[in-house]
C-alpha cells in the first residue's frame, strides 16, 4: 500500500491511503455512501464536511469530494441541516432588500462575526453578502454569492440563526429578474420564431438528403 | 503542486507560449478527415468493447458491455411474487428524476393544472445538471438563426440526428432562455443587457450563454427554488426501480426507498422518465465527469418495459477530464476553457488539433497524440495526457479572466496548489455523455402510451455526438415539452393496473437466451469499496 494516513470517521479510526480524498477515503473505508454524496465533483454541495486537525482546536471545512486527506483528521459530515427555505411568488416580489429581509428577517442580527465566511468551503465572502443585502445591494449580494452550491455550512455556525445560502438564492433571482438589464435580442428572436419566420427555412432543410447538408455543413462560414 | 519533473516539462510549453499566440487557430477537419480520425481513435469504434444485445427491441444491437450488462440482467423486483396492491400515491404526472429535465417538466405539468410528484434518487438537483459549467446554446442573436443552430447541431452528430427532434432544440431555444431570464437565473451579460455568447466546439457562430462557469449550477439553484416555491410534492432518496404496465401503457412506477428499503407502488396517469445518463458505468475503465447517480437507472427499466433505444453504441468523451492531480482524475475541465482561447499542446508544446473541433474529433486526436504519435505527457501515476495552455487565457482576454469567467475551474485546481491561471493543467479524454437513449418524439412521448422521457435518458437529438452547450438546452427543452404534454394527456387518461406483467416476459425472454440469473439492475448506485470489502459484505439490497 502506499503511505497511510490514519483518520476518524464520526469517531471511529480507519487507516486509509494519503492520496484519498476525504470521499474516497471513506469509501476505501468500507462505506457505501448515500447522504454525503452527490456530484462528487464539488458543485452540488451534498458532502459538507466538518473536521478537526490534531493539536487544533480551530473547526474546519470542506467539500468531502475536493479534500485530501490528513493524518489525524476526525471527520464529521454534515449532510442535511433545517434550515427554513422560504415559499414566495417571484413575479410577486418587489426587487428591495426590504423583500429578503421580510423572508429571512434574522438577517437583521447578523453581528458581523465572520464565521460564515470563515465556514465557507467556497471561500465565498458570506459576510460581505449578508451586510450587502443589510446595506440594501441586491446587486453585490447576488455577486457576491454567486459561487454558492448551497451546501447550507454557513447556517450550520452563524450564531443569528440566519440561513445564508437562501439568503443569496433569493438575491440572485431578485437581481437576475428584476435588476439586471433585460436580454432584448432573446425577446426579438422569440418573437421572430413565433411570427414563423423560421418555419419554411427549416423545412427545407429538414428535407436535404446527407449529402446536401454535408456540403452545407462544410462551407459554413465560422464566425471570428 | 506540481513536481520537479513535470516543472520540467512546463518550460517547454511556456517556451512556445509566445510563438503559438501567433498562429491562426488549425484548420477544421473535412468531413471526411474526422471520419477516418475517429474510425481509427474513438473509443467507440473499438468492436471488442461492444457487444450484440440478446434481448429486448434492439436485440442484435451492438451497446458496450457494460450497458448490456444491465440490460441483460434480472429485475430487483420479483414480479412473481410482488403485489403492488393500493398505490401510495395517485398522480396525474409522475417525474422520475430530479435534474433540470425533470424540474422543468414538473413546472410546466404543475403551471398545466396537473397534480404532480416528483421523485429522485438522490436530493432534489443531485443530478449532472448541477456540474454543467461551460454554457448553454441558443441562436439569439441577431446574426444567427434556429437554421445555422440546425446545421451545427446536425453536423456535431455526424448528420445521423432525428431531425424532428432537431427542430425542437433549436426552435424552443430562445424561449428557454427567456424563461431562465424571467426566472431570475443570472447570465453572463454586458452593461446593456446582451447576453455575452462565444464559441463551443462544433459552432458556428457564438451562441454560447453563460453563467460564469457554474451555468448548470446557476440553472439548478434557480429551477429547484422555484420547484420549492410552488410547493410541489416530491420524494428524495427513493429512485424508481421499475414501471407499471397494464398491457397497454405505462401506470406509474414503484420507488424503492433507500434509506428504509420501503418499495412505494405509484400510480400515474403519465410517466416521465428523466433519470439522466449512465457516466458511472465507467465505460471501457473511463474515469468519468458525471454525478454519482448516473447509472442508466431509467434506461434499464424504460427498455424492460419495451421502449426502444437509439444510437446506445456510442458515449461521448469529453476531450479535457482532469489527468492531474490524481485526485480529480477525470473531472470535467470545461470546453468553456478552450472557448476563452486554451491551447492544446503535446509534449514537445506544439498544438495538434483544432481546440474548438466537435469533442469526438478533440478527444480522438488527444488520444492519438497520446499513443500513435507518442507525443503525450505520463504523469506520476501514469496517466497518459497532453497540457491544456490555461495561461493564454488571460494573455489573450486579459489579466483575471480566468479567475473571473472560470472561477470553479481556478478553485478546483487552486485546492490542490494549482493557479491555471499562470500554469498549464495535463486533461485526458473522460467519459462525459451518453450520447443515445430511449426512443422519443418532439414531445417526449416514447412509444408506450402514458411514457414520455427527457433529457439524457432519451436519444435521438445529438445523433452520434452532442455538441457542448446543446445538452443544458435539451434538457430545458424537452423537459418543459414532456410536462406540458403529459399534463395534457392526462386528462385524457384513466389509472391503469399497477401490473409487472412485462417484467415477467422479459424474465421469460431472458431464461430463453440463456442469460443466468446472476446479475440484477437497475444498478443504482455504483459501488466504490474496495473489492476485499465488497466481498465480505452482505448486499443492501435484497
Amino acid at each position: 500500500m502506499d503511505e497511510t494516513v490514519t483518520i476518524s470517521i464520526m469517531g471511529k479510526k480507519h487507516k486509509v491511503p494519503a492520496s484519498l480524498t476525504i470521499m474516497r477515503a471513506m469509501e476505501y473505508a468500507g462505506y457505501k455512501l448515500l447522504r454525503g454524496c452527490g456530484c462528487r465533483g464539488g458543485f452540488c454541495g451534498a458532502c459538507a464536511t466538518v473536521y478537526r486537525l490534531p493539536g487544533d482546536y480551530k473547526l474546519k471545512v470542506a467539500l468531502a469530494c475536493q479534500e485530501t486527506v490528513k493524518d489525524g483528521m476526525y471527520i464529521t459530515q454534515i449532510p442535511a441541516y433545517p434550515s427554513i427555505k422560504q415559499t414566495y411568488d417571484i413575479t410577486k416580489l418587489r426587487p428591495e432588500a426590504q423583500t429578503i429581509l421580510y423572508y429571512y428577517p434574522t438577517t437583521y442580527r447578523c453581528v458581523s462575526c465572520n464565521t460564515c465566511t470563515k465556514s465557507c468551503p467556497q471561500d465565498i465572502d458570506v459576510m460581505g453578502y449578508v451586510q450587502a443585502v443589510l446595506r440594501g445591494n441586491i446587486t453585490e449580494a447576488a455577486n457576491l454569492s454567486f459561487d454558492c452550491v448551497m451546501c447550507g455550512l454557513c447556517a450550520t455556525r452563524c450564531p443569528a440563526e440566519i440561513p445564508q445560502f437562501l439568503v443569496g438564492i433569493l438575491s440572485r433571482r431578485l437581481y437576475g429578474k428584476y435588476i439586471a438589464p433585460k436580454a432584448l435580442h432573446t425577446r426579438e428572436r422569440i418573437a421572430e420564431i413565433k411570427a414563423g419566420k423560421y418555419d419554411q427555412p427549416l423545412e427545407k432543410i429538414m428535407k436535404m438528403d446527407t449529402a446536401a447538408l454535408k456540403k452545407l455543413y462544410e462551407e459554413r462560414k465560422i464566425e471570428k | 503542486m506540481y513536481p520537479e519533473s513535470m516543472r520540467n516539462l512546463i518550460k517547454i510549453v511556456e517556451k512556445s507560449r509566445e510563438e503559438r499566440l501567433k498562429q491562426p487557430m488549425m484548420p477544421s477537419f473535412s468531413v471526411e478527415e474526422k471520419k477516418n480520425l475517429l474510425s481509427k481513435f474513438h473509443p467507440d469504434f473499438k468492436s471488442e468493447k461492444m457487444r450484440q444485445l440478446l434481448v429486448g427491441p434492439n436485440k442484435e444491437e451492438k451497446t458496450p458491455h457494460e450497458v448490456a450488462d444491465l440490460i441483460e440482467a434480472y429485475s430487483l423486483v420479483n414480479p412473481m411474487k410482488y403485489k403492488a396492491g393500493k398505490p401510495a400515491y395517485s398522480v396525474d404526472v409522475l417525474v422520475i428524476g430530479g435534474g433540470g429535465a425533470g424540474v422543468a417538466a414538473a413546472l410546466m405539468a404543475n403551471e398545466a393544472g396537473a397534480q404532480v410528484l416528483l421523485s429522485t434518487k438522490l436530493r432534489l438537483g443531485d443530478a449532472n445538471t448541477t456540474m454543467a459549467q461551460g454554457g448553454i446554446q441558443a441562436a439569439d442573436r441577431p446574426e444567427d438563426s434556429p437554421v445555422i443552430h440546425y446545421l451545427d447541431v446536425i453536423g456535431g452528430g455526424s448528420f445521423t440526428n432525428i431531425p424532428e427532434l432537431v427542430r425542437a432544440l433549436v426552435m424552443d431555444g430562445p424561449e428557454v432562455i427567456g424563461w431562465l431570464e424571467d426566472l431570475g437565473m443570472m447570465f453572463d451579460k454586458d452593461a446593456q443587457g446582451n447576453m455575452i455568447e462565444i464559441h463551443g466546439g462544433g459552432t458556428s457562430i457564438k451562441r454560447m450563454h453563460s453563467a460564469r462557469d457554474y451555468t448548470g449550477g446557476e440553472i439548478m439553484k434557480t429551477l429547484r427554488d422555484e420547484f420549492l416555491n410552488r410547493r410541489i410534492p416530491y420524494i428524495e432518496f427513493s429512485p424508481a426501480i421499475e414501471l407499471f404496465t397494464d398491457g397497454e401503457k405505462c401506470t406509474g412506477a414503484l420507488l424503492y426507498n433507500l434509506e428504509t428499503s420501503e418499495l412505494i407502488p405509484v400510480q400515474a396517469k403519465c410517466t416521465i422518465l428523466a433519470t439522466g445518463g449512465s457516466g458511472r458505468l465507467h465505460i471501457q475503465g473511463f474515469p468519468t465527469t458525471n454525478h454519482y447517480g448516473a447509472t442508466a437507472d431509467g434506461l434499464v427499466i424504460g427498455y424492460r418495459a419495451g421502449v426502444p433505444f437509439l444510437f446506445m453504441d456510442t458515449i461521448q468523451y469529453h476531450p479535457t477530464g482532469a489527468a492531474y492531480p490524481e485526485q480529480i482524475l477525470g473531472q470535467l475541465v470545461t470546453e468553456k476553457v478552450r472557448g476563452l482561447g486554451a491551447h492544446l499542446v503535446n509534449i514537445e508544446g506544439k498544438r495538434f488539433v483544432r481546440e474548438l473541433e466537435t469533442r469526438d474529433a478533440v478527444s480522438a486526436a488527444i488520444i492519438r497524440e497520446c499513443t500513435e504519435r507518442n507525443k503525450g505527457v505520463v504523469t506520476p501515476s501514469g496517466q497518459p495526457a497532453v497540457w491544456l495552455d490555461s495561461p493564454v487565457i488571460d494573455l489573450l482576454n486579459g489579466e483575471g479572466t480566468v479567475k473571473k469567467q472560470l472561477p470553479a475551474m481556478w478553485r478546483q485546481y487552486i485546492r490542490f496548489g494549482i493557479d491555471m491561471a499562470k500554469e498549464p493543467i495535463l486533461t485526458y479524454p473522460t467519459q462525459h455523455y451518453q450520447n443515445g437513449g430511449l426512443k422519443i418524439d418532439e414531445f417526449g412521448r416514447t412509444p408506450l402510451k402514458g411514457l414520455y422521457a427527457a433529457g439524457e435518458v432519451s436519444g435521438g437529438i445529438h445523433g452520434r455526438n452532442r455538441l457542448m452547450g446543446n445538452s443544458l438546452l435539451d434538457i430545458l427543452v424537452f423537459g418543459r415539452r414532456a410536462g406540458r404534454k403529459a399534463a395534457e394527456e392526462a386528462k385524457t387518461l384513466e389509472f391503469g393496473e399497477l401490473g409487472l406483467n412485462h417484467i415477467k416476459k422479459f424474465h421469460k425472454e431472458l431464461k430463453d437466451a440463456g442469460i443466468k440469473q446472476e446479475r440484477y439492475s437497475p444498478m443504482i448506485l455504483p459501488d466504490y469499496r474496495p473489492e476485499h470489502l465488497r466481498q465480505r459484505t452482505a448486499p443492501i439490497i435484497p
